[in-house]
């Protein structure tokens, strides 16, 4: 019996103890990694917030600028988030939201959606996904323009009932073989922009507010 | 070249090779193999993190209680591929933007376990290292050919994404093999990569039966001569 015992203590300790290095050497490695991982989501952050709009339409520097969101089920937050107003000459000419389109394949799919102070898109980028590889990425734009198809469109562009890909009835192109991707974001896409119709005055006048201040 | 060492290289490659002979880790294999740009990614990334699995293994064989020892490699293998994601991502980006959506699917690659379990648990650290690499490789070549396979058929191009990992001069090495190709798309779909896995087998399978009858003539012919 104390032999069982013996056998028992010991699996058990080498067990904790692959446990415990293992620990180590992930907590070790996410310190040493963190802040340069961090760093670099930041860049490519930029350039993705840079191209939601047309070149030359804003003259302010959009990450500084960047105010908080409340968290909305809208727009798919459940902590506050970030928007990036953009503004010419101090008049804000547009904001880019963050929002996350939560029904994904694998999970939530973070987007950018720029919209013109009108209420139309200027543009939409994935940040963040999960998709399967070689199947529901065509999402990023450095895979597949297809996520520049919602240039232009606005609440009324289409009509409410053809906000839905093609396959639903409705006017968005996908890519076969992933079908519940680009429906998820169709859909978050649309969320923010009912978002923007329903808050359009704060938005706008928030960011004017923070121009007149930068100036 | 020992004959043992030998012997682990024609295993990985030919012999006992994970796509063809084993058919271990299907999951993602299929998943990605639908161009040769993402099955050579996904390819190389299992074969690093093979290598390291099974040199970490072998180092530390000894003191994994052979009870425990199934769980003890998992945990290994996944301290691993997080290490790798993270490092990666941390200081070479341009890399981890092509292969880091990747690397977490390799977790749940069995080739991976199965190598460690046959092979790392029992060898030298040399020859475990070897051995990861080189069923890794062996994978890479098979993943390679049925994207391959399934890109000309399905788009009928050649290595397109390619500027995602060389950047944007790499674009005019896309090859078009069918101009005004229409596409098929079950060859992109995953019935494509069950049918040409299925060709890929029944080939290699082909090629032994012909290697067979072609010794067992030259014994035939060795027997004739004797008598």
């Amino acid at each position: 019996m104390s032999e069982l015992r013996r056998h028992i203590a010991i699996t058990a300790i080498a067990l904790l103890g692959f446990s415990v290095v293992g620990a180590a050497l992930l907590s070790g490695t996410f310190e040493l990694t963190h802040s340069a991982i961090e760093d670099s989501e930041r860049a490519a952050k930029q350039v993705l917030i840079a191209q939601t709009l047309p070149a030359g339409s804003y003259d302010n520097d959009l990450v500084r600028d960047a105010r908080t969101l409340a968290a909305d089920a809208l727009l798919g937050l459940k902590r506050p988030g970030l928007y990036y107003p953009a503004s010419r000459h101090g008049e804000t000419t547009a904001v880019v939201l963050e929002a996350i389109a939560p029904d994904g394949y694998s999970g939530e799919i973070k987007l950018l959606v720029g919209i013109h102070a009108d209420g139309s898109i200027a543009g939409v980028r994935v940040v963040a996904h999960r998709e399967t590889p070689g199947l529901g990425d065509y999402i990023e734009i450095a895979k597949n323009p297809w996520i520049r198809q919602f240039e232009g469109k606005s609440l009324s562009n289409p009509a409410a009932d053809n906000w839905r890909v093609k396959k639903d009835g409705g006017r968005f192109d996908y890519l076969a073989g992933a079908t519940i991707t680009p429906r998820a974001v169709v859909k978050a896409v649309r969320n923010a922009l009912d978002y923007f119709d329903r808050h359009q005055s704060e938005l706008l006048a928030a960011a004017a507010k923070e121009s007149q201040n930068v100036r | 070249m020992s004959a043992e060492t030998r012997q682990i290289i024609v295993d990985g490659l030919w012999k006992q090779n994970p796509g063809v002979v084993q058919i271990l880790g299907l999951c993602p294999t299929l998943a990605i193999s639908s161009s040769v740009v993402n099955a050579l990614s996904l390819g190389l990334a299992t074969t690093l993190v093979m290598a390291l699995a099974s040199s970490a293994v072998a180092l530390v064989r000894n003191a994994i209680p052979q009870a425990v020892r199934i769980p003890v490699f998992i945990l290994i293998i996944a301290t691993l591929v997080t290490m790798v994601d993270l490092l990666m991502h941390a200081f070479v980006l341009p890399l981890y933007q092509v292969l880091g959506i990747f690397i977490p699917l390799i977790v749940v690659n069995c080739i991976v376990l199965a190598r460690v379990e046959a092979f790392a648990s029992k060898r030298g650290l040399a020859h475990s290292f070897l051995d990861g690499m080189m069923m890794g490789l062996g994978l890479t070549l098979v993943l390679t050919v049925l994207g391959a396979m399934r890109e000309v058929f399905g788009k009928g191009t050649l290595f397109s994404g390619l500027d995602l990992a060389f950047g944007p001069a790499a674009q005019h090495l896309v090859i078009h093999v069918f101009p005004d190709y229409q596409g098929l798309l079950l060859a992109i779909l995953p019935p494509g990569a069950f049918l040409g896995l299925g060709l890929l087998i029944a080939a290699r399978n082909w090629i032994e039966s012909i290697r067979a009858r072609q010794a067992s003539e030259r014994t035939g012919q060795a027997q004739t001569v004797q008598t």
